[in-house]
């Protein structure tokens, strides 16, 4: 008998305790992310701003890659997606995950490396560098090397599909040599590796701009549509994932794209950076390549369940 | 719960099928951390034992420090190291950040507290008769040392091992110094949080089962060495 006692005093001590750590689900909001938004501290400003107006509780869980955020997104962990990688996102709403593509803020990819430039690559577009770093890094792996992250991210995802049209066959690329180096990497770690190697690699503005201080690594290659990177806002679709908070989702989401938000977003950056780190997507629908309805202003998706 | 469930199969079929890929990793983590094991034991288990059988001020204090540093947050380490090797640090010249040589600095400095202390901690339990008698015997004290070491030989050999588990099991070294390379600085620990990134969960839990299965077997090596 006492045992029994025991046992359930103790069951009951901790169904209280999980019960007080996690408060009810109902005004809680959990973003997985990629890490430009995160670690520059701009997804966490418009969250202060969003949580101060409306009350709600938003946690970013998720904030390594795009791979692990998607990830996330298909087990219906979490109720909001914010990532940039066109492809994926189509596929992740095809496979019914998530219910619109919300274009809402876009940067440039930037290509770095060091400031003597041994591959030559200033002054050339996206892909003809890349042919000239792969040529240049065949040719004389000492001198010329590229940084991958390797890691399926965005940024990856953009690192392929520049090779492609730089007219390799990535499989080939990936295992051609020691002058690429693939690194399964943060883009932080990565960036400060290329800096260590002398190495180039490609990387969001955004993040390059926070860590510029402590490198001596430039960019060298810093626009044009090949570099485009758009950052957009996907909720999780509640008649696959019953239970996620789609309401709240689609609240953040229409805040993300209000003119209030789209002036943080336009301007956040600017006083620490001396230029701010991402574009509002307000009236650049064009420029974002998003199709009119991914610019939809407010968003249209619903939110019932199955 | 289905990826721990397909995580199992994927391990076995990864075992099965000597993927190569896997196989390197798996050698090369091996290989690493065997290396930071061994030039710790061999500086950590004779400094252990200089430790326990002199006599002098502040000793209590210093054998509270190294069971303290068993602790030791391997991404501070991981830091440490990186900072001294990096090309701007002090060693920046020989150039071994982000080399498999770079890993084994790290992984020593992490597992030697824990080689010294627990070497310490199984002299202890050496009785002091068996001293006593080595040194009536005339023995100087590189032979009291080794004629202890050998009287607590299974404890000095538990604590390689759990040193060997720590090496073999931590990422932050791993990943700062030796910055998970392909074909080169790859190696479970840092497999497992690069698969895990890219949202391949199933492959990162077989990586993760099999870094397991290795710790397991060292185990039973262990408890069958110690039964005899």
């Amino acid at each position: 008998m006492q045992t029994t006692l025991k046992i359930s005093m103790l069951l009951m001590a901790l169904v209280v305790t999980g019960a007080a750590l996690s408060s009810a689900d109902e005004g809680r909001l959990k973003i997985a992310t990629t890490s430009s938004l995160y670690d520059t501290g701009l997804l966490e400003t418009i969250v202060d701003k969003f949580t101060e107006e409306n009350g709600a509780t938003v946690q970013i869980p998720s904030h390594g890659s795009t791979g692990i955020a998607i990830a996330a997104g298909q087990k219906g962990d979490v109720d909001l997606l914010i990532v940039h990688d066109k492809a994926r996102e189509v596929k992740f709403i095809q496979d019914g995950d998530g219910l619109e593509r919300r274009c809402f803020a876009y940067n440039y990819f930037y290509i770095v490396g060091p400031a003597d430039d041994p591959a030559e690559i200033k002054g050339l577009n996206a892909s003809e560098a890349f042919q000239s770093i792969m040529e240049n890094g065949l040719n004389q792996p000492d001198q010329v090397k590229f940084i991958t992250r390797g890691d399926q991210s965005g940024t990856h995802s953009k690192e392929q599909s520049l090779w492609k049209a730089a007219g390799y066959n990535y499989s080939e690329v990936n295992i051609s040599g020691p002058w690429y180096v693939d690194a399964g990497s943060p883009m932080g770690a990565t960036l400060i590796m290329a800096n260590e190697k002398s190495a180039y690699t490609l990387t969001d503005m955004s993040t390059f701009m926070a860590y510029k201080g402590n490198l001596t690594l430039v960019p060298l290659i810093e626009g044009g549509d090949e570099l485009l990177n758009v950052y957009s806002a996907i909720a999780i679709n509640p008649e696959k994932h019953p239970g996620v908070n789609c309401r709240l989702a689609n609240d953040f989401i229409d805040y993300l794209v209000s003119a209030e938000c789209q002036e943080i977003i336009g301007t956040y950056g600017q006083e620490q950076y001396g230029k701010p780190l991402f574009f509002k997507g307000e009236d650049s629908c064009d420029v974002m390549g998003c199709s009119a309805e991914e610019c939809v202003v407010p968003t249209q998706a619903g939110c019932a369940e199955a | 719960m289905e990826e721990i469930w397909n995580g199992v199969l994927r391990a076995i079929e990864l075992i099965a099928t000597l993927n190569p890929e896997v196989l390197e990793i798996t050698a090369r983590s091996l290989l690493i951390s065997f290396s930071a094991v061994f030039v710790a034991a061999a500086i950590g288990i004779p400094l252990g034992a200089l430790i326990e059988l002199r006599e002098f001020g502040g000793k209590k204090a210093l054998v509270n420090l190294i069971q303290t540093l068993y602790g030791l947050p391997t991404v501070t380490v991981g830091l440490l190291v990186f900072l001294i090797l990096s090309r701007s640090g002090p060693l920046g010249n020989l150039e071994l950040l982000y080399t498999p040589t770079g890993m084994v600095i790290g992984q020593m400095i992490l597992v030697s507290p824990i080689l010294i202390g627990l070497t310490i901690s199984a002299l202890k339990g050496v009785s002091p008769q068996i001293r006593d008698t080595a040194v009536s015997l005339g023995a100087d004290e590189s032979q009291l040392i080794r004629a202890i070491i050998k009287e607590a030989r299974f404890a000095v050999i538990a604590a390689v091992l759990i040193g060997f588990g720590r090496a073999l099991s931590e990422v932050g070294v791993a990943m700062m110094i030796g910055g998970n390379i392909r074909d080169y600085t790859r190696v479970l620990t840092t497999s497992i949080a690069l698969q895990t990134s890219m949202g391949n969960l199933e492959m990162s839990m077989a990586l993760g089962i099999i870094l397991i299965g290795i710790s397991m077997i060292l185990n039973l090596s262990l408890s069958r060495f110690q039964g005899r």
